[in-house]
């Protein structure tokens, strides 16, 4: 990760891959704590990697709810603290934050191996947050799906995207989940019961929504060594704020300015991976975007250069982004399927993408897979592009 | 009965009732609520002063389930208004209803009732109504 704007540009190769990945299963366990839930991701990634006790020298958990030294707790129970442990958040991009915290440990020499995992155990609901100034929420100023709703009506206006293709959106991702064991809902849903479903905010339905739940995905960064065969490279881990100005974003200010022109977090982090490795998005074949709702979606598309500005009514009629479509979206179900435990779900998207560049995504691959872009955007603004290829 | 506002700053009350935001004295731009600091130039030194009150709707949606921590009515209403300052406000809207309001139509700025609170005091906030402000 690059903390600051380079100038420039060109093709570099970082010189970190992931050695494995673990992930436990996104969704409800009330059995179960969230350091379990870590264990079980950590314990799966570092065998997957081959990495044995000490063998990583350092460590990055992504998490937002978990309270004091969450990703600490994780490696006590595992017995395996005595590097830096250092807990991340950055919202939903948190698990993103933490993956360019390691790569950038690797890349200066001082790691060979790290570990990044993200861990989450949400309350059910509307996601409440201490980001809002309580009188906020007493003057009902704290409607996080209010606010999805404002951006998507948004969107329908400046990109002609009807009702009908928010749903199909869902759709689309629901039919993806099915395939998916790690994910939350893993029935299919039709046009019709995605607008029928119950208004939450307009233009936004219930199914339209993601739903805030519990998990784990843990990832091991290796320094690369030599040129085997089947390894995933990670060509760019970049993290943006927003910038001053916009009313409308994840940054969810009181106020704002008559300024459209002003680029949006994920379009810096996007300008910066793209950058980074030397790509474009018309070099990907694969990509994870941050779903919270069916509108954040196509906005996401847009601002990653998925599709043009003002063309996502397009990307969903010419059902671009379907799976057999030239570029599959959230192939693994996005978070609408799988729900979205704030600190796991951008590493959830990267233990999606590793295994989709290794060909090992089964029902849900997508053939021929050699770059991946996974994006998360979130609460502060944060906003996180990753870029992976697969060798 | 007591009125008092959910948080300092924001408005005024009584009969000449005004929202209140602040003025860049660098880079002139408007800001709320208001602060000394300026965030979009990071200037200090802002002006709080109070704003014409005019505005039109520019997004707006409804919100029917009543979300945690607030104490009010529901459904009630919820959107971004333009001032003529040139600043975009996230507010309350007194319609309910998204099928009555439409982009691009004039509101005005009002106190409205959020709840009484535990001390009998009727709590308000600002919000925007359809309409032209006198």
């Amino acid at each position: 990760m690059h903390l600051c704007l380079r100038a420039g540009g060109g093709a570099v190769n970082i010189g970190v891959e992931i050695a494995g990945v673990g992930m436990h299963a996104f969704g409800r366990f009330d059995g179960l704590t969230v350091t379990q839930l870590g264990v079980a991701a950590v314990k799966q990634a570092l065998a997957d990697a081959g990495v044995p006790r000490g063998g990583f020298q350092a460590a990055f958990c992504g998490t937002v709810y978990s309270g004091v030294a969450a990703g600490h707790k994780v490696l006590t129970a595992l017995g395996m603290s005595g590097a830096p442990i250092v807990n991340v958040e950055a919202g939903c991009a948190s698990g993103g934050a933490a993956l360019g915290l390691g790569v950038e440990a690797i890349r200066s020499g001082r790691c060979d191996t790290v570990l990044v995992f993200g861990i989450e155990k949400m309350p059910k609901g509307i996601i409440r947050s201490s980001f809002f100034e309580p009188w906020r929420e007493e003057a009902g100023l704290a409607v996080t799906p209010a606010y999805f709703a404002l951006r998507a009506q948004r969107l329908m206006r400046d990109s002609d995207v009807t009702r009908e293709q928010l749903a199909a959106v869902s759709v689309k991702n629901h039919a993806n989940g099915v395939a998916n064991p790690y994910a939350m809902f893993r029935k299919p849903l039709t046009l019709a019961q995605v607008l029928d479903s119950p208004v939450v905010c307009e233009p936004l339905t219930l199914y339209m929504l993601c739903s805030p739940n519990e998990g784990a995905a843990a990832v091991v960064l290796r320094r690369t060594k030599g040129a085997a065969a089947g390894r995933v490279v990670v060509r760019a881990a970049a993290l943006r704020s927003h910038l001053p100005g916009s009313v409308l974003g994840e940054h969810t200010p009181m106020s704002g300015l008559l300024d459209d022109d002003l680029p949006s977090p994920t379009e810096l982090a996007a300008r910066a991976a793209y950058e980074d490795a030397g790509i474009g998005p018309e070099d990907l074949q694969v990509v994870e975007v941050q779903d919270t709702d069916a509108g954040r979606e196509l906005l996401s598309c847009e601002e990653l250069g998925l599709c043009a500005k003002g063309g996502a009514g397009r990307l969903v009629a010419e059902r671009r982004s379907e799976m057999g479509g030239p570029l599959p979206v959230n192939p693994s179900g996005g978070l609408l399927s799988k729900g979205e435990p704030l600190g796991a779900s951008a590493l959830g998207q990267i233990v999606e993408l590793y295994w989709q560049l290794r060909g090992e995504a089964g029902a849900r691959q997508v053939p021929g897979a050699r770059l991946a872009l996974g994006h998360t955007v979130g609460r502060g603004a944060n906003a996180s592009v990753v870029l992976l290829e697969g060798r | 009965m007591q009125t008092v506002p959910v948080t300092a700053g924001l408005f005024t009350l009584g009969a000449a009732a005004s929202l209140l935001a602040a003025s860049c004295v660098a880079c002139a731009r408007w800001h709320f609520p208001a602060s000394p600091d300026c965030p979009y130039c990071s200037a200090d030194g802002c002006e709080t002063r109070a704003v014409s009150g005019g505005a039109t709707l520019w997004l707006y949606t409804g919100v029917r389930n009543r979300p945690p921590g607030y104490a009010g009515e529901v459904p009630f209403g919820f959107g971004v208004v333009e001032l003529a300052e040139g600043l975009r406000i996230v507010t309350r809207l007194t319609e309910a209803d998204p099928a009555a309001l439409r982009a691009g139509m004039a509101m005005r700025f009002v106190v409205a009732p959020l709840h009484v609170d535990s001390e009998g005091r009727q709590v308000c906030t600002y919000a925007f109504a359809p309409g032209e402000a006198p």
